[in-house]
């Protein structure tokens, strides 16, 4: 998990030029972390290479906080 | 345009072939996509590479989606990016609308409308990650004039212009652009079954009083992709001789 969270976390602060601290599982993209929709969209793009998977449009769409995204991540590693 | 990587669909034959020649020619990599017409589709091919270029040919059918993500997919390994979209593909099964069948109507519809939706959305994404794209979608002056007889073209060809502006939009802010051309009457094999009445009439309404050749289309399309027209999205040109201003 933390791993997972860690790597996550390294490309949202890469991406979306944030500060590391302003980063929590609870954070939305949109409302917390200033993304619009195409920064998600390039999000999801860039987690899909990062973890090496395919992320569907119905469950990339489900990925509101940055804790949807980890626990999407860690449930299709387990 | 010396590497760029490029993408012309329905690439074999018209408009699209000597698209496809004109980019090789200016020094691009290019993926020539047919549909049904392997050997013309060969033959464009051997062409490019005869002057020195680098090509191949890629058979899917525009309006098949997982057919469009396997043609990506091969430029992707090929080349290792796509710089340039040309979204060419296109039919006609022209009637009269009380005449036009629900098959003719879709047919074109697919081919043509959503054709460019699929193959636009297919490449967003390695445009998106290098920054840089260059989509052009060849629309039709029809769809901005209408025209009888072509209902389902004109519907298609006008959703390619609405569809042009929605994806600059969308794309600009990750340095993609988005333009149309709409070509008047050129002379190629779509037009060569029209007949002579439908021909003189039509030349009656171009101001520069011929037809267009698909060199005329080439060259605005090598412009709309070139670094020349970098501060130009969401445009629709018309190549027309003039007829619809």
């Amino acid at each position: 998990m933390a791993d997972v969270l860690e790597r996550v976390t390294k490309i949202i602060v890469d991406r979306l030029g944030v500060e590391e601290s302003q980063v929590t599982l609870e954070s939305s993209f949109k409302e917390d972390l200033g993304a619009d929709s195409l920064d998600v969209v390039e999000l999801v793009m860039e987690l899909e290479d990062e973890f090496d998977m395919e992320i569907s449009d119905e469950e990339a769409e489900k990925i509101v906080t940055v804790g949807d995204a980890v626990n999407y991540i860690q449930s299709r590693l387990s | 345009m010396e590497g760029k990587v490029a993408i012309v669909t329905g690439a074999s034959r018209g408009i699209g072939r000597e698209i496809a020649l004109h980019l090789a020619r200016l020094g691009a990599k290019v993926a020539v996509n047919y549909a049904g017409s392997e050997t013309k589709a060969n033959e464009v091919v051997a062409q490019i590479v005869e002057h020195g270029g680098e090509a191949f040919a890629v058979q899917a059918d525009v309006a098949n989606s997982e057919a469009v993500e396997r043609m990506v997919k091969e430029v992707l390994e090929r080349w290792g990016r796509i710089d340039i979209l040309v979204n060419n593909a296109g039919i006609t099964r022209d009637n009269l609308l009380m005449r036009m069948k629900e098959e003719e109507w879709d047919a074109v519809i697919n081919t043509n409308l959503k054709g460019v939706f699929l193959c636009t959305k297919a490449v967003t994404r390695p445009m998106m990650k290098q920054r840089y794209g260059r989509i052009v979608n060849v629309a039709s002056i029809v769809g901005v004039s209408g025209n009888p007889g072509q209902a389902n073209y004109v519907a298609a060809k006008a959703g390619v212009i609405g569809l042009t502006k929605t994806a600059a939009k969308e794309l600009a802010s990750r340095n993609i652009t988005v333009n149309a051309v709409a070509p008047g009457f050129i002379t190629t094999d779509m037009t060569d079954q029209l007949s002579e009445d439908v021909r003189q009439a039509m030349l009656q309404q171009i101001p520069l009083a011929r037809f267009g050749n698909p060199q005329d289309i080439a060259h605005v399309v090598a412009f709309l992709v070139s670094d020349g027209a970098s501060y130009m999205t969401g445009q629709t040109i018309h190549v027309d001789g003039g007829m619809v201003m």
